[in-house]
């Protein structure tokens, strides 16, 4: 019989990226089906499930005039504003129940900590990636936003926002390893930055000493990005690029050493 | 060739560190097999953990020069959502497996009939039993672990079971643990009793079984 060479040889560098590949698709698969099921949209519920949350939050938000009086299209300023908060509350939030749900897959050789995070990693930002682009596009079609003025900017903005999510996704879930405190912590903590997230305001809209504080928070940033992107001239953004992605670069190291040490501390739940 | 060496470990309880294993060490060469003997809680688990990968050692470490199954039948990564034919596919995913070469086994040896494209969750314990054992033997290991899963299920399962297993793949290496010294004696070379974190090797099975049956109790 034909036998498997699950080992590869060491140095094998592209190996077993190969094989870590493989066991990421596999357990992508795995997640949609177990997360959507197979009955009605399936797993289109990935992209539908974000969607109907910005659309909900944009209906809200017009209702209450959340512009301000300001002249910003009220719902661009809300499907940029809660994609972007979806961008990285929910990718930690997934991220934080991974290693529960999933220590039983570590039974198999060739999955490892790192691979489950990645999973639901890339399943969080693929969905509202979709969503917000389908969204745009909806309303765009429809005349009830315009085009955004540069859409560069606003592919830059969404990948610095990506980054962010992949890169706290990882800090929290490892860090469930060390504590259940973490998962505790995180829900109130994800609450209370929903409003300091810049997805409800624009940071000119705050007193200097408002903006100040704001902007220690990395997300902010790269909401200020996406917008400026989508309304141009139009609206006055403050963010720092290089500060947002040296916050990004700081937290993907942590992540990366917690998840390594995560891999030797994890027990059975 | 499966090394263990030096493998400590030790879990963080609320009267402090507990040592389950202390400096254990064992060899296993390719095509060979062991039985390990415990008395329950002797950290029989914990070693068939660590050898499968699902938690790693406080200290020591494990060397696998061939491949090393899941605990055999463990169903413990089943997902209750998923079909038996969906866990047959995301199994076969992982390790790199055509899983359309293994369908008719599978379909045949679990003999779950129109089961095989429902979910898990709808099993009987039999039917999940026989899945799992059936997905195990689905990838080709050169090592199988085996922890005291030939207790469950009836005597035409255990049959089958060992069958594929004893029979059509007795080149393989595997370790066997359990804490009932018959069920090593009638499939193990050699045996080991695992007993306050040390691992005792034996040349022979009756003297583990002497070991076992005085210094343990």
């Amino acid at each position: 019989m034909k036998r498997l060479a699950m080992e590869p040889a060491p140095g094998s560098f592209l190996k077993s990226l190969r094989v870590q590949w493989r066991v990421i698709q596999a357990l992508m698969m795995r997640e949609v089906i177990t997360r959507y099921g197979r009955e009605n949209l399936g797993v289109l519920w990935l992209i539908a499930e974000p969607a109907l949350f910005t659309l909900g939050v944009s209906a809200l938000w017009t209702a209450a005039g959340l512009n301000h009086g300001s002249s910003l299209p009220i719902v661009a300023f809300a499907i940029t504003g809660y994609s972007s908060v979806l961008m990285w509350r929910n990718t930690a939030s997934r991220c934080n129940s991974a290693l529960i749900h999933n220590f039983n897959l570590l039974f198999h050789r060739n999955v490892q900590v790192i691979d489950v995070f990645i999973t639901r990693i890339m399943l969080e930002l693929a969905g509202t990636t979709a969503s917000f682009t389908l969204l745009s596009l909806f309303f765009i079609s429809i005349n009830v936003i315009s085009p955004p003025i540069d859409l560069l900017q606003v592919i830059g903005g969404w990948l610095m926002l990506a980054w962010f999510g992949a890169a706290l996704g990882m800090v929290l879930g490892a860090a469930t390893a060390y504590s259940e405190l973490v998962d505790r912590i995180w829900h109130p903590t994800s609450y209370l930055l929903f409003p300091l997230s810049g997805a409800a305001f624009m940071v000119e809209w705050l007193p200097q000493r408002g903006q100040d504080v704001v902007l220690l928070l990395p997300m902010v940033h790269g909401v200020e990005m996406v917008r400026e992107g989508f309304f141009g001239d139009a609206v006055r953004t403050h963010y720092d690029a290089s500060y947002m992605a040296l916050c990004c670069l700081l937290l993907t190291l942590v992540g990366l050493l917690l998840v390594r040490d995560a891999g030797r501390r994890v027990e059975p739940p | 060739m499966i090394l263990i060496d030096n493998v400590r470990k030790t879990y963080n309880t609320r009267l402090g560190r507990r040592t389950i294993l202390d400096g254990v060490n064992l060899r296993l060469e390719r095509g060979r097999n062991v039985g390990i003997l415990g008395r329950n809680g002797a950290g029989k688990s914990t070693l068939i953990r660590i050898l499968a990968g699902a938690e790693q050692p406080t200290a020591g470490r494990i060397h696998r020069g061939m491949s090393v199954s899941w605990p055999l039948a463990f169903g413990g990564a089943f997902q209750p959502h998923l079909t038996g034919l969906d866990n047959l596919k995301f199994v076969c995913r992982i390790y790199g497996v055509d899983y359309r070469t293994k369908v008719d086994f599978v379909e045949d040896f679990t003999e779950l009939g129109v089961y095989f494209k429902e979910p898990v969750a709808h099993y009987s314990m039999g039917m999940s039993t026989r899945l799992a054992f059936a997905l195990s033997m689905a990838v080709e290991f050169d090592c199988f672990l085996i922890d005291e899963t030939m207790a469950v299920g009836d005597s035409r399962f255990h049959e089958r079971c060992h069958n594929e297993l004893f029979v059509k793949r007795k080149d393989r290496a595997f370790i066997l643990v359990s804490h009932d010294a018959n069920e090593i004696r009638r499939h193990c070379e050699s045996a080991c009793v695992l007993h306050q974190g040390k691992l005792h090797p034996f040349p022979t099975i009756d003297e583990a079984y002497a070991f076992y049956e005085t210094a343990t109790l």
